[in-house]
């Protein structure tokens, strides 16, 4: 009788799952194994050419590369801001509130809405960058149009959208820390730096942790942005993997292509996720 | 040697004088202990003199040097926190390390400084353990060897054994004792528990709102009180306090003396005496604590053994006029310097006398 209750207590929560979670996984995986389909040759069960296929793709790399330097670029510049941001704003300052909520802004803001404030700041000549480069007698430059630079604005971009958000969990955490902690290593003589690296960064790994896995994430999930500034564009330099699967699935119609893509994001996100788990988890403590 | 002279200290919060004008000198190798109940400021002083908290006027003189704008890390002070401030993260042995390594002690120092403590302590075996794994005492343990391998002549407690249980309590308040006289440490200690003020120190500084109440041994402050808040702070249960006018015979010779305080120790039953009825008797094994009204005033009486008095007894009671203290009606002593050296005031006490009867 007792399991009977469990397993009714249970299923709520397990429909949404299954529903929405573990049936769509699987059937992605299955998905991948089939050739694309249309109404003179419908779909049919191909194994793994779908695979070999995405290895010859030479867009599906660039996309891969694109995204690991855009992980690379965001991910260390916005948690570390997060960090000194939170220990700024955690002491008592003049006008803090107002400060804490000026470095949460961009969390508030819609992605969309964010993405088009920075295409402002971003077109050539016009753009607010340009006109202040202006100013100063530099030439005018299309930040989004070259495949140099496109890559690193969106970066900067992500990390002034991501920053305050992290940013919030630091501070939470600090919040409870002793005020003790610090005395005590004032009166030992401790320089503020020797403090937050012995003292309050190895505190804060938990935190970090928390934070790291969103972090990469969202180095894979967030592309609204691509959607208003580049499209992937110019040349699929700014282009990201979730986006690629995008435009395979919605713009090229071929879903099976999408679901061989998205078995490899899923892997990757996976991978990346249960490494953070082993290797930091061991040396962190929680209290 | 290293001396604190603590002079004219103000801390002001907002329109609030937290401390007023406080001076006292807490001499070099003793145990001086800031007692108050919460709020009247004896934390707060004991964060100025560790520079902890700014000093609105006055100074703090360590070791003759005038240190009061000073670095703490340069004041030559150790001090324990209330909840240690043992870093969660490191385990016992990096925690003790911790400000050696801050200051770049040579390793081979470092070490023999930790086995040195260590075993004052007894925390050998525990050096690999973190905070968490360890009972409230030997986080207590902990924080003090800290202290020691800083061999700072100087030493801050603030209040170190309120986060311990009784039984324990007993036990680090000799400890602390005993480590402050065999390292001949200068030793601040902030408590609001008159108990480890009167075991442990060598002077007592009473503070009420910020301010000196009065400063002494235990013995002096215990026999000879200069104020009846000082009366009733100390001892427990805490001195009685009669008004005059309500005790037969006692007003008519001293008219300032407004209330009369005598210790519960001091009340003896007998046959002859204040009339009381008994409202309370709480037996503690080695004593009996009586609990009597006479009228709208509640006494305490501490009787040896096992009292044969019951809850609605009527009873007499009385004491001997020597044991008897005067307050005016501000509560300041009356005639209290004589009380304990030097002849007798016998204008103040004459007037109360054992007890008769009331018709």
């Amino acid at each position: 009788m007792r399991h009977v209750y469990g397993w009714l207590l249970l299923t709520p929560a397990a429909i949404l799952l299954i529903a929405f979670t573990h049936f769509p996984t699987l059937a992605t995986v299955y998905e991948s194994l089939f050739s694309k389909g249309s109404t003179i040759r419908p779909s049919r069960f191909t194994g793994f050419s779908n695979y070999e296929s995405m290895m010859e793709d030479p867009v599906f790399w660039k996309v891969l590369t694109n995204n690991f330097w855009f992980a690379v670029g965001t991910i260390p510049l916005s948690v570390g801001l997060a960090i000194a941001m939170a220990l700024l704003v955690n002491r008592t300052l003049p006008g803090r509130s107002l400060l804490r909520l000026a470095y949460f802004t961009p969390t508030i803001l819609p992605m969309i809405a964010v993405a088009n404030i920075w295409l402002f700041f971003y077109s050539p000549d016009i753009g607010l960058i340009d006109q202040i480069l202006g100013s100063f007698g530099i030439a005018g430059h299309n930040w989004l149009g070259d495949p140099d630079t496109v890559l690193p604005a969106i970066i900067l971009m992500t990390v002034w959208k991501e920053a305050g958000f992290f940013m919030i969990f630091y501070l939470a955490a600090l919040q409870h820390f002793p005020e003790e902690l610090e005395e005590a290593a004032t009166l030992e003589g401790a320089s503020r730096w020797y403090y937050f690296r012995r003292v309050v960064f190895p505190l804060l790994m938990p935190t970090t942790l928390f934070v790291l896995i969103n972090a990469v994430l969202n180095s894979f999930k967030l592309v609204d942005h691509l959607f208003v500034l580049t499209k992937g564009g110019p040349n699929n330099a700014s282009n990201l993997l979730l986006y690629y699967i995008y435009e395979n699935a919605f713009s090229y119609f071929d879903t099976n292509y999408a679901a061989t893509l998205t078995v490899v994001l899923l892997v990757i996100l996976a991978v990346l996720a249960l490494a953070q788990f082993f290797f930091l988890d061991r040396r962190i403590h929680y209290r | 040697m290293t001396d604190i002279r603590v002079n004219r200290l103000v801390k002001q919060w907002d329109s609030i004088r937290a401390v007023d004008g406080v001076s006292f000198t807490a001499e070099a190798g003793t145990l001086t202990v800031l007692l108050g109940p919460s709020g009247c400021g004896k934390s707060t002083i004991l964060r100025m003199i560790a520079g902890l908290e700014s000093v609105d006027d006055g100074e703090v003189r360590i070791g003759g040097r005038n240190v009061t704008r000073r670095d703490p890390a340069k004041r030559g002070i150790s001090m324990v926190f209330q909840s240690y401030a043992l870093f969660p993260h490191l385990d016992v042995r990096e925690n003790i390390l911790f400000g050696l390594k801050v200051r770049r002690v040579d390793v081979a120092e470092r070490e023999s400084r930790l086995a040195e403590a260590a075993h004052m302590v007894g925390l050998e075996g525990l050096l690999d353990r973190r905070p968490a794994q360890l009972s409230g005492g030997q986080r207590q343990r902990t924080a003090l060897a800290r202290t020691i391998v800083a061999k700072q002549p100087v030493c801050l407690m603030d209040e170190p054994l309120s986060n311990l249980d009784a039984k324990l309590r007993a036990e680090m308040r000799d400890e602390i004792r005993q480590l402050q006289r065999r390292l001949d440490l200068t030793m601040i200690y902030v408590t609001h528990d008159q108990t480890e003020a009167m075991s442990m120190a060598d002077q007592v500084i009473l503070l009420r709102r910020g301010k000196i109440e009065q400063t002494g041994t235990p013995e002096e402050l215990y026999e000879n009180p200069l104020s009846d808040f000082v009366a009733r702070f100390l001892g427990t249960p805490a001195m009685n306090l009669l008004p005059v006018s309500a005790v037969e015979g006692a007003t008519a010779k001293h008219v300032k003396a407004a209330f009369l305080g005598i210790r519960p120790e001091k009340l003896r039953i007998c046959d002859a005496g204040m009339p009381v009825e008994v409202s309370a008797a709480d037996y503690m094994g080695a004593e009996t604590i009586l609990r009597m009204q006479y009228g709208d005033c509640t006494l305490m009486a501490r009787i040896e053994g096992r009292s044969r008095a019951r809850q609605g007894d009527r009873l007499h009671i009385a004491w001997d006029e020597n044991d008897a203290h005067l307050f005016d009606k501000d509560g300041k002593r009356l005639g209290g310097e004589s009380l304990s050296h030097g002849p007798t005031d016998d204008t103040v006490r004459s007037g109360i006398t054992a007890f008769r009867a009331s018709p």
